[in-house]
């Protein structure tokens, strides 16, 4: 896992994602445990009022949960709501930036799906 | 609100005024980076702080009540710095336990442990240790105080990379457990951006910056490419500086771009801490 200090997105939102990574990677299996504020920031020596604040996007979406006195849980069904976010962001990203860069170039809608059937067959 | 406040200070050595007007509150339980060029003032500042130096105009205050021949206020505020103020004969454990004397919560057990963890005998006589060991065991007694107030005037001044990151580490440890105000002056900024809440920049004796950095970071950003889409793009923006390599430009702004209004072809990043300091402390040159 690696932080990026001179990204336009706050650090905060940073951990937030490769937790989110390491769910959908299943290094964080549902109902597992995720580390504590105090070693997600000693290990990546930022403030723990920023890892913190990290995991509560987490929290606030569903993904992780608290179980009293024990700590921070990745909720079941995370993998299947982030598989969700991250189709939309996907698209956001990724689909239409590229329809746009093919309009520019002059490229046909069928010359592009041709281009995305051989990405998958490669 | 409980904080640490230094009100209007003024600070001359003879016809230099070293600190001008300084206004700033240091609230409970935050990590500040105190940042500034060489003879900016952040020592002056501390020593100010801490009573170690009187100043010309202005007053300090904890919690609404002075610092200064306050037994009980200056016994909350802790300060690690260059100067080395134990006698030179004496040994680590020793000095440990004077640090208690004055510092009743210090941890002795936790300045053991630190000291195992750094490697750093406290059989030793502190006249004995290296510059880099001499900083680590100045590191170890700040962190060991307890203290609600822990200033640290370069603390990592002479310590390898390896030592750097323990203490970068332990220093979260510590305040996780134990949370206190940390004010740490550095120069190594790029080591301690993640770690500070609180940002304030002084520059020839002026406060420039007193903000959090995610609110100061959130402020600046880097447009890149061609000279002449950059150039159109930030004509109507406040450009604080810009760098070209051929064709390419880099303009740093103030003021915050939407990333979908950026034109085909613009990039946008962040600033890190260090090039916003660089880049704040820049202007009008630095004269001596």
């Amino acid at each position: 896992m690696q932080l990026n200090f001179d990204d336009e997105r706050p650090i905060f939102i940073q951990i937030a994602e490769q937790i989110e990574d390491a769910i959908l990677s299943g290094a964080f299996p549902e109902e597992s445990q995720i580390p504590s504020t105090t070693e997600i920031s000693v290990s990546y020596k930022i403030n723990p009022a920023t890892a913190l604040k990290g995991i509560s996007i987490l929290v606030d979406s569903g993904i992780v949960y608290k179980k009293r006195g024990l700590g921070m849980f990745v909720a079941e069904g995370a993998v299947e709501k982030l598989r969700n976010k991250r189709k939309d962001e996907f698209y956001e990203n990724y689909v239409s930036k590229l329809v746009r860069e093919a309009k520019r170039l002059n490229f046909s809608k069928e010359d592009i799906i041709s281009m995305v059937e051989r990405g998958f067959e490669e | 609100m409980k904080c640490l406040s230094v009100d209007n200070v003024t600070k001359r050595f003879g016809d230099i005024t070293a600190l001008s007007g300084i206004n700033l509150d240091f609230y409970e339980n935050k990590i500040y980076g105190l940042l500034g060029r060489n003879g900016a003032g952040k020592s002056t500042l501390l020593n100010i702080i801490t009573g170690r130096l009187f100043a010309d105009e202005g007053s300090v205050t904890l919690d609404g009540t002075p610092v200064i021949e306050n037994e009980k206020n200056l016994s909350r505020i802790f300060m690690m710095s260059e100067n080395n103020y134990y006698p030179e004969s004496m040994k680590v454990s020793e000095a440990f336990g004077w640090t208690k004397e004055f510092y009743p919560s210090f941890d002795m057990e936790r300045a053991y442990d630190l000291s195992e963890r750094f490697g750093l005998s406290p059989n030793k006589k502190i006249k004995s240790l290296s510059t880099g060991y001499s900083s680590i065991f100045k590191l170890i007694t700040a962190l060991s105080t307890n203290a609600p107030y822990i200033l640290l005037d370069e603390p990592v001044l002479g310590l390898d990379a390896n030592h750097r990151d323990l203490f970068y580490k332990v220093l979260i440890e510590v305040y996780s457990e134990n949370p206190a105000t940390f004010i740490i002056s550095t120069h190594l900024i790029e080591e301690v951006s993640g770690i500070v809440e609180g940002v304030v920049v002084i520059d020839a004796g002026r406060i420039i910056c007193n903000e959090s950095r995610e609110s100061l970071l959130s402020r600046y950003c880097c447009i890149t490419g061609a000279v002449s889409a950059v150039d159109a793009f930030v004509q109507d923006k406040k450009v604080i500086a810009s760098e070209t390599l051929g064709g390419l430009k880099n303009a740093y702004i103030e003021g915050t771009v939407v990333k979908g209004s950026l034109p085909e072809g613009l990039n946008i990043s962040g600033i890190d801490l260090q090039k916003l300091f660089i880049l704040l402390t820049n202007k009008g040159g630095r004269k001596q």
